[in-house]
C-alpha cells in the first residue's frame, strides 16, 4: 500500500471539501478499499474517514419508512430492533454477509457506494425500491445502479442515508462462493408499496430486475409461479467459479427459495 | 507523520505512524506485541483478530489511525496480572485446541467475542458457524469447537470451573 494523507472530518461539508481533490477517496468501514489499496489497485493522495460524521449514523423508523444512516455497520443493522421488525429479510442479509469481523467494520453506505456486483445490499436496495439520500439530492434505486462498480453518485456526492419503504413481504436467498463468501447468485423478492419486485445480484455485471418473475409473482405469490421461468444466460457472468448458464439456472432456484423465505 | 493515541491492554500509547500503517503493524512492529499474527493479510484467515472497543476486528484490515481514541485488547491482554489464564485460554489448553498454534490467538479473540454475543449459549453448529472468519490450516476445528463450548459455560457463570476434557 502506498502512503496517503489521512483526514477525519466531523461534518459532511468538511468531508466534501477534502474530497474536492480528485485523488482523495472516502473510507467508511474500509473492508473493500483497504484490500484494494494493498493490491495497489488505486493510489489515493488522501483517505477521508467518514466515521466521525454524526449525521451519517443512526437507524430509525419514520412512519412507513425505515431510515438507515450510510455509516451504519452490518453488525449494527443485523441486531437493530427496528430493522428486525420492519424488514427482517434485511436484518438477516446484514447478519450473513462477509464474516463476523467484516460485519463489525463494514458499512451499508460503503457497500452501496461501491456497488460490487457480488455484494448483497444492492439486491435489497433494488428489490425494495429504496431512495438513496445524498448530500445533494434523492436518487431512486432504479436510477442509482448503473452497472459494475458504477452508481449515479457524482464526484463530491456522498450517500448520507438509505430510505427503505416497508414491504408487506420480503425474502432473500443466495448461493455463496464457499471460499470468498461473495454472492455467486442471489435473488431478493418483495411485495409492498413499490409493487412486486425481484432483484438479482451476483449473476450479472450489476444488480438487475427480473421483469418476467415480477409479473408472475404479481399474479400469484408462490414459488410455483416462477418455476417455469428460464433466465437467459446472455450477458451474465461466467468465470472459474461458474458459467453464465449455471448462474442463470441459479436465478430460478434462488428465486423460489427467496419466495419461501418471504413467506 | 500522524500520531495515534490509543489504549492497548489497559496501557495508553501515543505512537507515530504513517497513514498506511495497519493496526496489526502498529501492534507487532511498534508495540512489539507479536502474539497477534498475520496469516493471509487479505482479511480471510482471522489470525490477526483483536478487539477494538470490545468488538472483534481483523487488524490487517484496519488502519492504525482508525483506532484513534480506541481501546484495543490483544491476546497478551487476556490473562490476569498474576498469570491466571482467561477461561477461553484455559479451555484451549485443557481441550488441546491447537496444533501448530498459528491461528490460535485469532481463534481465542474471535471465540471470546462470539461467546459474549450469545449469552443464551451456543450449540456445536452455532459455534462452527460463528467461527466463519477464522481459518485453521491444520484443520484442528474439532477441539477448538469443544473448547469454546466448555469455555462459554464458565464465561456465562453456569459453571465455576472448566469441565475437564475426556481423556
Amino acid at each position: 500500500m502506498y502512503d496517503f494523507a489521512f483526514h477525519k472530518p466531523s461534518t459532511i461539508a468538511e468531508a466534501v471539501g477534502l474530497l474536492a481533490d480528485p485523488d482523495a477517496r472516502p473510507i467508511s468501514g474500509g473492508q473493500t478499499i483497504l484490500p484494494a489499496l494493498k493490491h495497489r489497485l488505486d493510489r489515493p493522495s488522501a483517505l477521508v474517514d467518514l466515521s466521525g460524521i454524526a449525521e451519517l449514523r443512526g437507524i430509525r423508523r419514520d412512519g412507513e419508512k425505515l431510515m438507515i444512516g450510510a455509516m451504519s455497520r452490518h453488525a449494527e443493522i443485523s441486531r437493530d430492533p427496528a430493522v428486525k421488525e420492519a424488514i427482517p429479510a434485511l436484518a438477516h442479509m446484514a447478519g450473513n454477509l462477509g464474516d463476523t469481523q467484516v460485519r463489525n467494520r463494514g458499512t451499508m453506505g460503503g457497500s452501496l457506494a461501491n456497488n460490487d456486483p457480488a455484494a448483497d445490499y444492492p439486491a435489497a436496495a433494488l428489490g425494495l425500491g429504496v431512495t438513496f439520500v445524498t448530500n445533494r439530492r434523492r436518487i431512486e434505486a432504479d436510477e442509482y445502479f448503473q452497472g459494475m462498480f458504477t452508481t449515479a453518485l457524482e464526484p463530491g456526492e456522498l450517500l448520507t442515508a438509505i430510505e427503505f419503504p416497508i414491504p408487506e413481504k420480503a425474502g432473500y436467498a443466495k448461493m455463496r462462493n464457499p471460499a470468498s463468501r461473495y454472492v455467486m447468485t442471489g435473488v431478493f423478492v418483495a411485495k409492498g408499496p413499490k409493487g412486486v419486485r425481484v432483484a438479482v445480484n451476483g449473476a450479472g455485471p450489476g444488480v438487475f430486475r427480473q421483469a418476467e418473475m415480477e409479473a408472475a409473482l404479481a399474479a400469484n405469490w408462490s414459488p410455483d409461479a416462477v418455476a417455469g421461468i428460464r433466465q437467459s444466460p446472455d450477458g451474465l457472468n461466467g468465470d472459474i467459479h461458474g458459467s453464465a448458464e449455471y448462474r442463470a439456472h441459479l436465478v430460478g432456484v434462488m428465486a423460489k427459495r427467496a419466495i419461501l423465505d418471504a413467506g | 507523520m500522524p500520531s495515534v493515541n490509543l489504549t492497548v491492554n489497559g496501557q495508553r500509547h501515543s505512537v507515530e505512524v504513517e497513514g498506511r500503517t495497519l493496526l496489526v503493524e502498529l501492534l507487532r512492529e511498534k508495540l512489539r506485541l507479536t502474539g497477534t499474527h498475520v496469516g493471509c493479510d487479505t482479511s480471510q484467515c482471522g489470525a490477526c483478530v483483536v478487539h477494538v472497543d470490545g468488538e472483534s476486528v481483523k487488524s490487517c484490515t484496519m488502519l492504525a489511525v482508525q483506532a484513534e481514541g480506541s481501546s484495543v485488547t490483544t491476546i497478551e491482554g487476556l490473562a490476569a496480572a498474576d498469570g491466571t489464564l482467561h477461561p477461553m485460554q484455559e479451555a484451549f489448553r485443557e481441550y488441546h485446541a491447537l496444533q501448530c498454534g498459528f491461528c490460535t490467538p485469532g481463534m481465542v479473540m474471535s471465540a471470546i467475542d462470539l461467546v459474549k454475543k450469545h449469552p443464551e449459549g451456543m450449540d456445536e453448529h452455532e459455534i462452527r458457524e460463528g467461527l466463519e472468519g477464522n481459518l485453521c490450516r491444520c484443520t484442528g476445528y474439532h477441539n477448538i469447537v469443544k473448547a469454546i463450548a466448555a469455555a462459554q459455560e464458565v464465561m456465562h457463570g453456569r459453571r465455576a470451573a472448566l469441565a475437564p476434557a475426556e481423556a
